[in-house]
């Protein structure tokens, strides 16, 4: 199978112009006969659901959550990237285009992150009309900040919870919908598989998490935004609940799986405590616009930080890379946490920690405005460890925060099973190999609120339906599957919980898959992982009732999936011959720095789900760079 | 440290509930309130016992999932942190920890500590938001607003919408609730065109699902994990008989 892109012809400015107006339209008056499924709430789903039923299809959304608002792009801390050029500092959409394509390491789509760049100043535009309180300055117009990756000030942001304040606007239109009764929101339910009907994806099965009933739901196309899967590590900046059982049960289904090796390492998280340890908790970003980043030049030094005096510091990014400093990409600045950890001049109680520290700031703006800019996550820091960031240097250290892979989709962000769309984090389009500080947020609203509403119209224009019952076999099958797959796991009635066997995998996908991979630890991991998997399927033990609100068995789906999806990222992962952006191979390095292969290697890698325990299928689509020129990319 | 905690237990929303007793060892005071009760349910699994059920997600104190009442507060001990944000440093070895769901009719119970706060979906359903439809709108610094205005608007909005001003309120009132999302898009030159509308529509849908009326106690505020301040529900009062005139 060829995976045709579908990317429209003529120069990169204007592809998305005439792509639009090469698009079929619904007629206004047709567009009610039609049903939509959106699957997750957070910024891409909410979003999607929201601008459909303005135009007048009728949507039908559904959540795990209780509540759309609780989706997890509510967490995201720092602030979202347009290209209006308000600092006039020299922005504009090629500059963000360029720097996002740089700091993919040159592993997407031109077309794709052109067009994210275009649109991203209407998202602002938007989000300003639906009352989002961005931050201001005293003259009363939008203020921004840095972002690493990028030498100018194009980040917008609501203090430091950005992510909530765009959630809750997206929400809201979403709310303003569902009282129009063009949407119809469906709470905890969780998709646990896909149906297609004549080939194409019309509907899908899910479980309702308050009773246990199994339910199915049809429609005239299903829009996947279910998020990333970086639960897949066990700790991870994500949400408890975040999960990758949508996208991986439609895998199973046929679409395919792109570069899910590509995964981000957040590098300012606070440090692991303990093995009780249920999530990481990110410190923004943002913070590295005031913070330095520094180790003392003393391995194994036990004084305390601001005991060790200026010249016995070392500010290793700021040496390293002059041009960028403490703001280079996330990836660079993780993995030099890590190298210097390994090197032994890791603080705190753990060593593996480096300092980020607000001295100089606090003395150049004063308490108070650093407390204007990150009094919410300085709290954070606090509540969690108990030591106060004002006086004393944050501990931080890099965890597993996003994942750039997903499912594969073409310029229209459909997945190679028609009818089958696929938005924000839980598609693989836009972030290359890694993706910088404020583009996930640009990217799910931009998919949700810019582009998917034009593309899904043409492809509803272009097919014929047939009528689908919920008493056909196509249907009932899969439902089947989904009870036998439920009734199989409370049958084992083996010994080891659920988060065990979580905490297992973590533990083979860190230490094997994580900052550092190399043939061997990444053959390690799969052995490892086949193992796990048997180990789990006879081993596993359920608590609870099938038919009552049961966080076992919810759990125990979710780790099901990610036993699996863990084995294809180390496949991919090994059978990537070249670092690039978050995946970086040991094998493959320059002076420390991340080593592409650019004639081998400049292609998306698409995985088909060929049967159970049976080896992947890669399809390969080219990457073609007609506008950039690669480069070995350079902070320095 | 070691702690007796009595838990409420109920199987479903028509079920009779009961606290239950557990004792817990090795308890670290590093661990967060929620991962004491995460050891809690392992150990049950190993007794095959049915767990604890309660909502909980981010575990940052912004997603709003988490809330019960510790020891009679809503988020427990210590003030502006959700119930995830809280930490086993602030209890002592040997401690009794009473942990029930948060309780207002509006709330009805679904099973354990978890709880039903749709009516908070269904407040805003009918007007809490601007009726801006996606795109044909203008560039976003067309619209200045004033610094200070804006940062009262952004105190508001930081609502998570947890319930805790609820649970904590002897009448279950949602005063606070509504008036932070009245206040977040009222004090917003944006928001002002619906404000008079949005008003009378968030008010009689909170009458509608039962909460209560407020009588300025104000322990909304104590115990608001976002610590939102009661101006707003002064706010709300100014609004609402301005529209009423």
């Amino acid at each position: 199978m060829i995976l045709d892109s579908k990317i429209p012809a003529g120069p990169l400015e204007k592809k998305w112009t005439s792509h639009r107006f090469n698009l079929k339209l619904v007629n206004p008056a047709n567009r009610r006969k039609y049903k939509i499924i959106v699957v997750g709430t957070g910024l891409a789903g909410s979003s999607a659901a929201a601008s459909f039923a303005e135009l007048g299809y009728n949507v039908l959304s559904f959540s795990y959550h209780e509540s759309p608002r609780r989706a997890h792009s509510i967490a995201a801390q720092g602030g979202i990237n347009a290209p209006k050029n308000y600092a006039n500092d020299g922005d504009s959409v090629w500059r963000l285009f360029y720097d996002t394509i740089k700091g993919g390491d040159y592993r997407a789509r031109e077309a794709n992150v052109y067009r994210l760049a275009e649109v991203s100043g209407s998202i602002i535009d938007q989000c300003v009309a639906q009352g989002v309180p961005f931050a201001r300055d005293y003259a009363g117009y939008l203020d921004n900040r840095s972002f690493g990756g990028a030498q100018v000030s194009r980040t917008f942001y609501a203090r430091g919870q950005t992510g909530q304040q765009l959630l809750l606007g997206a929400y809201q239109a979403l709310l303003r919908q569902v009282n129009e009764k063009k949407i119809t929101f469906f709470p905890r339910r969780e998709m646990l598989d896909l149906i297609l009907h004549d080939g194409k994806a019309r509907g899908i099965v899910v479980r309702n998490l308050v009773n246990g009933k199994i339910e199915t739901y049809t429609a005239d196309a299903v829009v996947l935004a279910t998020g990333g899967y970086g639960n897949v590590f066990y700790l991870s900046t994500n949400a408890n609940a975040s999960n990758a059982t949508a996208i991986w049960r439609a895998h199973k289904r046929g679409a395919f799986f792109a570069n899910p090796c590509y995964t981000q390492i957040h590098p300012t998280c606070i440090p692991v405590s303990g093995d009780y340890q249920s999530k990481l908790t990110l410190m923004s970003e943002s913070l590295r616009n005031d913070g330095r980043i520094w180790v003392p030049k003393k391995k194994n030094d036990l004084r305390k930080p601001n005991e060790i005096p200026e010249n016995e510091r070392d500010y290793y990014l700021e040496r390293l890379y002059p041009s960028f400093g403490n703001l280079v990409p996330r990836d660079i600045a993780s993995r030099r946490a890590k190298e210097i950890c390994d090197n032994g001049f890791g603080v705190g109680e753990t060593k593996m920690a480096v300092y980020l520290d607000f001295v100089d700031s606090i003395k150049r703006l004063g308490k108070e405005t650093i407390k204007q800019k990150y009094g919410n996550l300085f709290d954070m820091y606090k509540q969690i460890t108990a030591e106060d960031p004002y006086n004393v240097p944050m501990r931080i250290y890099p965890a597993v925060h996003y994942t750039m892979g997903g499912l594969w989709v073409d310029y229209n962000l459909m997945s190679n099973l028609p009818g089958l769309f696929v938005i924000g984090e839980a598609n693989f389009s836009d972030h290359g190999a890694n993706r910088l500080g404020a583009s996930a947020l640009m990217q799910g609203l931009a998919d949700g609120y810019f582009i998917l509403p034009y593309t899904i119209g043409n492809y509803l224009a272009s097919e014929k339906f047939g009528k689908i019952n919920l008493t056909d076999s196509s249907i009932k099958s899969v439902k089947n599957n989904v009870e036998e797959i439920i009734s199989k796991l409370f049958n084992i009635k083996g010994k080891t919980s659920v988060n065990e066997f979580h905490k297992k995998l973590g533990k083979i996908m860190w230490n094997n898959v994580g900052m550092g991979r190399s043939k061997k630890s990444l053959n390690e991991a799969i052995n490892q992982i086949k193992k796990l998997k048997k180990e789990f399927w006879s081993d596993v033990k359920i608590v609870g009732e099938k038919e009552n609100v049961n966080a076992v068995i919810e759990k125990a789906q979710r780790v099901a999936d990610f036993i699996e999806l863990g084995e294809l990222l180390a496949t991919d992962a090994l059978n990537r011959q070249e670092s690039c952006g978050g995946h970086f191979r040991e094998e493959f390095q320059f002076d420390g720095e991340a080593m592409r292969n650019d004639k081998k290697f400049t292609y998306v890698s698409a995985w088909e789900f060929k049967g159970e325990n049976k080896k992947e299928k890669l399809h390969k689509e080219k990457l073609e760079f007609e506008n950039v020129s690669l480069t070995q990319r350079s902070y320095k | 440290m070691k702690l007796n905690l009595k838990v409420w237990r109920q199987q479903n929303n028509s079920a009779k509930g009961k606290f239950v007793n557990y004792k817990i060892d090795d308890v670290s005071e590093h661990m967060s309130f929620l991962e004491m009760l995460d050891v809690l349910n392992e150990e049950l699994i190993k007794k095959s016992e049915d767990t604890i059920a309660f909502d909980h997600d981010c575990r940052e104190g912004i997603c709003g999932s988490c809330g019960f009442m510790i020891n009679g507060r809503a988020h427990g001990p210590g003030s502006g942190i959700a119930t995830c944000q809280l930490h086993m440093r602030s209890f002592k070895d040997g401690d009794t920890i009473i942990i029930e769901p948060f309780r207002a009719e509006g709330f009805p119970v679904i099973k354990d500590l978890m709880i039903d706060r749709s009516a908070f979906d269904r407040i805003l359903q009918v007007g809490g938001y601007i009726s801006a439809k996606t795109g044909g709108i203008p560039d976003g610094n067309a619209i200045p607003i004033k610094k200070e205005d804006s940062d009262l608007s952004m105190d508001a909005a930081a609502c998570i919408g947890c319930g805790a001003c609820v649970a904590a309120c002897p009448n279950s009132s949602a005063m606070l609730f509504v008036s932070a999302k009245i206040s977040h898009l009222g004090l917003l030159p944006q928001g002002k065109i619906e404000n008079d509308e949005r008003v009378i529509k968030l008010v009689a849908q909170m009458d509608e699902e039962k909460f209560g009326s407020c009588s300025n106690t104000y322990a909304c505020e104590a115990e608001c994990p976002k610590e939102i301040s009661v101006t707003n529900i002064a706010r709300l009062n100014k609004y609402f008989i301005k529209a009423n005139l």
